[in-house]
């Protein structure tokens, strides 16, 4: 979808597919040179802690590649669940469904080009 | 030793026992006219003398003997019932324990010269009866306890109401100490508004809260953690001088959530977030009186 990768789990996730689900997305955000990812996990029930560090290092690899991630449409007893086992998960943008996270990601790109745009405006200035 | 008489006066005097135990009851200083009346009382005392007859032919005088099952029941109801009209343990225990007068005088006739017959009666009687007024009394007590705990259930429920003030902003005010129970639900149904609603700016509102400590301080983080987990951003508001002081001085740090002092004011924050824009027409209201 234009620049962002959305990402559907609609299964139960488990170790295995979670490590594959990493190296897919890292590899595909290469490949598509896409600006944001959008993890949509509304249909999972059950997040552990390691699904939780997950969704986080997915974060911090997408940024090194250069794009956003939003996590959109945790459901409530996960968010209680991942509290509780002292995850917040610093650093991962959230939201609370597909759309919402779209507007929030492309809030969020356009801040990032701002801030390039104003760089580079005052090299020009300089 | 003599055979036991109680099932036999029980049997034979059936009626004036249960006539003098009533007028016992209505005299006495514990009787409540206005909370029972006295064919309640009539038939509540004939039920338990029928029961407890019955009881007491089988011979057994164990109360938690299979014998007995319908006499606790009775008692069971009855003082639920009559914890649900106010009276007082005492006065419910000394429905049983009134009963000890007629049945003893009872015996002591039907005992005639009998001494050691008596005194054996009798203890067996007393026996009998002050284990089904204890009974009363823990069942009395149950009752109340159970009502506590639903009010208590009731209170949680109805201190937590999520509002939704604006188009994507919902409102908890919190009132009183916030527990790790309480928390619990408070988050529960935040999130569940908030899933319903779709917002995305949720105002906690702390003046209810009377004191803020280390605990409180990690609930409300742990509620604001959830909260940002779904896409939704809190603000805390309502905070007491006094509290703000407490949690500097507890090195609480709240750097990561937006914190302000009133309602009103985190309700302008979220609007201007959420992107909207309040202006007040003058015009129309200078207007308005001349209509």
């Amino acid at each position: 979808m234009g620049d962002f990768l959305l990402v559907p789990i609609q299964v139960d996730m488990h170790d295995q597919l979670a490590m594959t689900l990493q190296d897919d997305l890292t590899q595909q955000i290469t490949k598509q040179k896409a600006r944001g990812v959008l993890i949509d996990i509304s249909s999972l029930d059950v997040v552990d802690s390691f699904i939780g560090r997950v969704l986080g290092n997915i974060s911090s690899m997408a940024r090194v590649l250069g794009a956003e991630t939003v996590v959109v449409g945790m459901q409530p007893a996960v968010a209680i669940t991942l509290v509780e086992l002292g995850l917040s998960l610093e650093g991962v943008h959230t939201a609370l469904d597909v759309e919402k996270g779209m507007e929030r990601l492309r809030i969020k790109l356009s801040e990032l080009e701002d801030g390039i745009e104003e760089v580079g405006s005052d090299a020009s200035r300089n | 030793m003599s055979p036991s008489k109680i099932s036999e006066v029980l049997t034979n005097e059936y009626s004036p026992i249960l006539e003098r135990w009533v007028k016992e009851q209505l005299g006495a200083n514990s009787a409540r006219a206005d909370l029972i009346s006295e064919s309640e009382l009539r038939a509540d005392s004939e039920h338990f003398l029928k029961a407890f007859t019955t009881a007491i032919k089988s011979g057994k005088t164990d109360i938690r003997a299979a014998e007995y099952a319908p006499l606790l029941e009775h008692l069971n109801s009855l003082s639920r019932s009559r914890s649900k009209k106010g009276f007082s343990p005492s006065e419910t225990a000394g429905f049983v324990f009134s009963f000890k007068q007629p049945l003893l005088s009872s015996l002591r006739r039907a005992h005639g010269k009998d001494a050691e017959g008596l005194a054996e009666d009798t203890w067996t009687a007393t026996l009998l009866l002050d284990n089904l007024g204890l009974y009363t009394t823990e069942t009395y007590q149950q009752a109340r306890e159970e009502v506590i705990r639903r009010q208590q259930e009731e209170m949680l429920e109805l201190s937590t109401p999520v509002v939704q003030i604006w188009d994507g902003v919902v409102a908890l005010p919190l009132i009183g100490t916030l527990d790790s129970a309480r928390t619990n639900i408070v988050m529960e149904s935040l999130l569940q508004t908030v899933v319903e609603t779709r917002s995305e700016i949720a105002i906690i509102d702390i003046t209810g809260v009377p004191t803020v400590d280390t605990l409180v301080a990690q609930h409300l983080l742990k509620t604001v953690a959830a909260a940002r987990l779904m896409g939704v951003e809190c603000i805390i508001s309502g905070i007491r001088p006094q509290i703000a002081q407490t949690m500097v001085h507890l090195q609480i740090d709240l750097s990561a959530v937006t914190t302000k002092a009133t309602m009103a004011d985190a309700l302008r924050t979220a609007l201007r977030r959420t992107g909207f824009t309040i202006t007040r027409n003058t015009q129309t209201k200078s207007a308005l009186p001349t209509l």
